[in-house]
């Protein structure tokens, strides 16, 4: 089967934040970016399903400008067999970008979509969802364990409380949580052999897309900073501040 | 104007989150409508009457829609929802599921995780794991919105007195079925909505060594969380995570024990009204946000505490 990773180039996660001053965004200017932590994992789910034989062929696809090829070439490194950009410099919001995958799929055809539950710089967590209903797809969002049956994927989900297993019809999209497995590293020869395999750039109008956000950002500010609080010298004055200051217990 | 709510519900009460979607509804405006699908689900529908401020219950009782399946809600909600100019939900598990699937086929974009209504159209969000927040304006002739309940004080569960009407469409897109679940069995509180939340990191050593926490936690009735290191090191199930990736709790009481303080947990407990730190290491950036620190070695120091705890409450 044919498996279509969507990646997405954000921020490293290990960067502290910053605000920009005139208060329009987030600054990242000279700032590392990596492919999303979530994606890896969606990267090394479909890794994993070609090395087990179920998958014949990882196409890796990302939205976005350029240089986030350079997360195509990450995927690639990583077990990809080609990679698709669409290439645009424009903000490209959730619907946008499902509706762009959604043209992707139509043409690649692929039996399984996964990809990451949210970026870690958007935090919408909806691209896979719309993409599934744009392509009339079930879904198994937010999945600690994926088994491809047949015809069928089951889907373990993490779910509020705990878990719940569903049965979903190929083709299907899903969507990655922290615990569906732990990424590897790309290898040194890997990294070599990733820069020959096929990249093929599309422009969103090549895919009849055109980005037209619906939703207008007017500010971003810095999370209000909390009161300083005080440093306790014992869990007597502890258990004395929370009943008689805080009136907490 | 008018709001269509998605009710959260299981085991077949309403569960208190949509409260808190209701008062969000309210700050926008306009009258609001409950729609409480499932299977079974009279006794929901008659709670969320009785919720403050709700003129309408939409019940829809099928077995379509018996496991909250996304693939079938969505069509529920999208049909129902064309005629509001609201479609919310809590961003719950079933909310983010089904939200954007409902957006999707409204064409319309999502406003994820919502924390507080500027105006009819205009939203803050929380963005980058909380570290910045967004205020977003949206263009759409329908809003679809999932709101950080903790943000939203509840409405009333009682005095309010809507009509509950039936709903007859049965959307079974036939793609996707239910297999089985998993919940976790617990005497505690939902760590979600608990007015204490007790939480364990990497210090804590092992899965064993939460023993010490459990204690203290039934002695303040507290629900028990941990950071994503204590859930990454195997000690503990990842439904217990709190952070931007776990869960997003706003307790009363939030004690932090053996927890450094990563941004990502930060981003799931920040906005609790009292923060404990306990943490052997002084400079852990946990103690930049407590109220009360305690720099101890956590095994002293949370004995201790059941100790103390025991004489006062």
């Amino acid at each position: 089967m044919k498996v279509l990773v969507a990646v997405k180039r954000v921020i490293d996660y290990n960067v502290k934040v910053r605000v920009k001053p005139d208060n329009t965004g987030v600054d990242l200017a000279n700032v590392k970016m990596a492919m999303n932590p979530f994606c890896e994992i969606a990267v090394e789910e479909a890794v994993r399903l070609k090395e087990k034989g179920i998958a014949s062929e990882i196409v890796a696809v990302t939205i976005g400008p350029k240089v986030s090829q350079e997360q195509l070439r990450t995927a690639l490194a990583l077990g990809a067999d080609r990679a698709i950009q669409v290439e645009t410099d424009d903000e490209v919001q959730s619907l946008d970008a499902a509706k762009m995958l959604k043209a992707v799929v139509d043409k690649e055809e692929p039996n399984l979509v996964i990809m990451g539950k949210q970026s870690i710089d958007t935090d919408n967590n909806q691209t896979g969802q719309m993409l599934a209903q744009l392509a009339g797809m079930p879904q198994g969002t937010f999945a600690s364990e994926v088994e491809v049956e047949g015809e069928k994927v089951k889907v373990t989900r993490e779910i509020d409380g705990g878990l719940l297993t569903v049965s979903l019809n190929l083709p299907a999209v899903v969507t990655t949580d922290l615990r569906l497995n732990e990424p590897r590293y790309a290898s040194l020869p890997n990294i070599m052999k990733a820069k020959k395999k096929p990249l093929e750039t599309v422009s969103p109008a090549d895919l009849g897309v055109e980005a037209a956000p619906r939703l207008k950002t007017l500010k971003v500010e810095e999370p209000q900073p909390r009161q300083p609080g005080i440093k306790v010298e014992s869990v007597e004055e502890l258990v004395d501040k929370l009943k008689n200051e805080a009136k907490v217990i | 104007m008018s709001t269509l709510v998605i009710a959260d519900h299981n085991k077949g009460e309403l569960a208190g989150s949509t409260l808190s979607v209701i008062a969000a509804a309210k700050a926008i405006g306009g009258d609001i409508d409950v729609l409480v699908a499932g299977k079974d689900i009279g006794a929901v529908a008659e709670q969320a009457a009785k919720a403050d401020g709700v003129s309408k219950v939409l019940s829809a009782d099928n077995d379509a829609y018996g496991h909250q399946l996304a693939e079938n809600l969505s069509l529920l909600i999208a049909e129902l929802g064309k005629n509001y100019s609201h479609v919310m939900s809590s961003a719950g598990s079933v909310g983010k599921d089904t939200m954007p699937r409902v957006a999707a086929l409204l064409d319309v974009a999502q406003v994820s995780e919502i924390m507080s209504v500027q105006s009819e159209d205009t939203f803050q969000r929380p963005i980058y794991a909380g570290n910045a927040i967004a205020t977003v304006q949206s263009t759409d002739s329908i809003k679809a919105i999932t709101v950080r309940t903790t943000s939203f004080d509840p409405v009333a569960a009682e005095g309010g007195s809507a009509s509950v009407e039936s709903v007859d469409s049965a959307h079974d897109a036939g793609i996707s079925e239910f297999v089985s679940e998993e919940l976790a069995e617990s005497d505690r509180p939902d760590l979600a909505s608990a007015d204490v939340v007790i939480s364990g990191g990497r210090g804590m050593q092992s899965g064993e060594n939460f023993k010490i926490i459990e204690s203290v936690a039934d002695l303040l009735g507290a629900a028990v969380g941990a950071s994503r290191a204590a859930v990454d090191a195997g000690f503990v199930p990842n439904d217990m995570q709190v952070g931007q990736t776990g869960k997003i709790v706003a307790p009363n009481l939030y004690i932090a024990v053996g927890i450094s303080g990563a941004i990502q947990h930060l981003a799931g407990m920040g906005d609790s009204k009292v923060i404990v730190a306990i943490n052997k290491d002084e400079d852990a950036p946990i103690f930049q946000v407590a109220d009360y620190g305690l720099v101890a070695d956590l095994f002293e120091a949370v004995p201790q505490l059941e100790e103390e705890l025991k004489k006062v409450v």
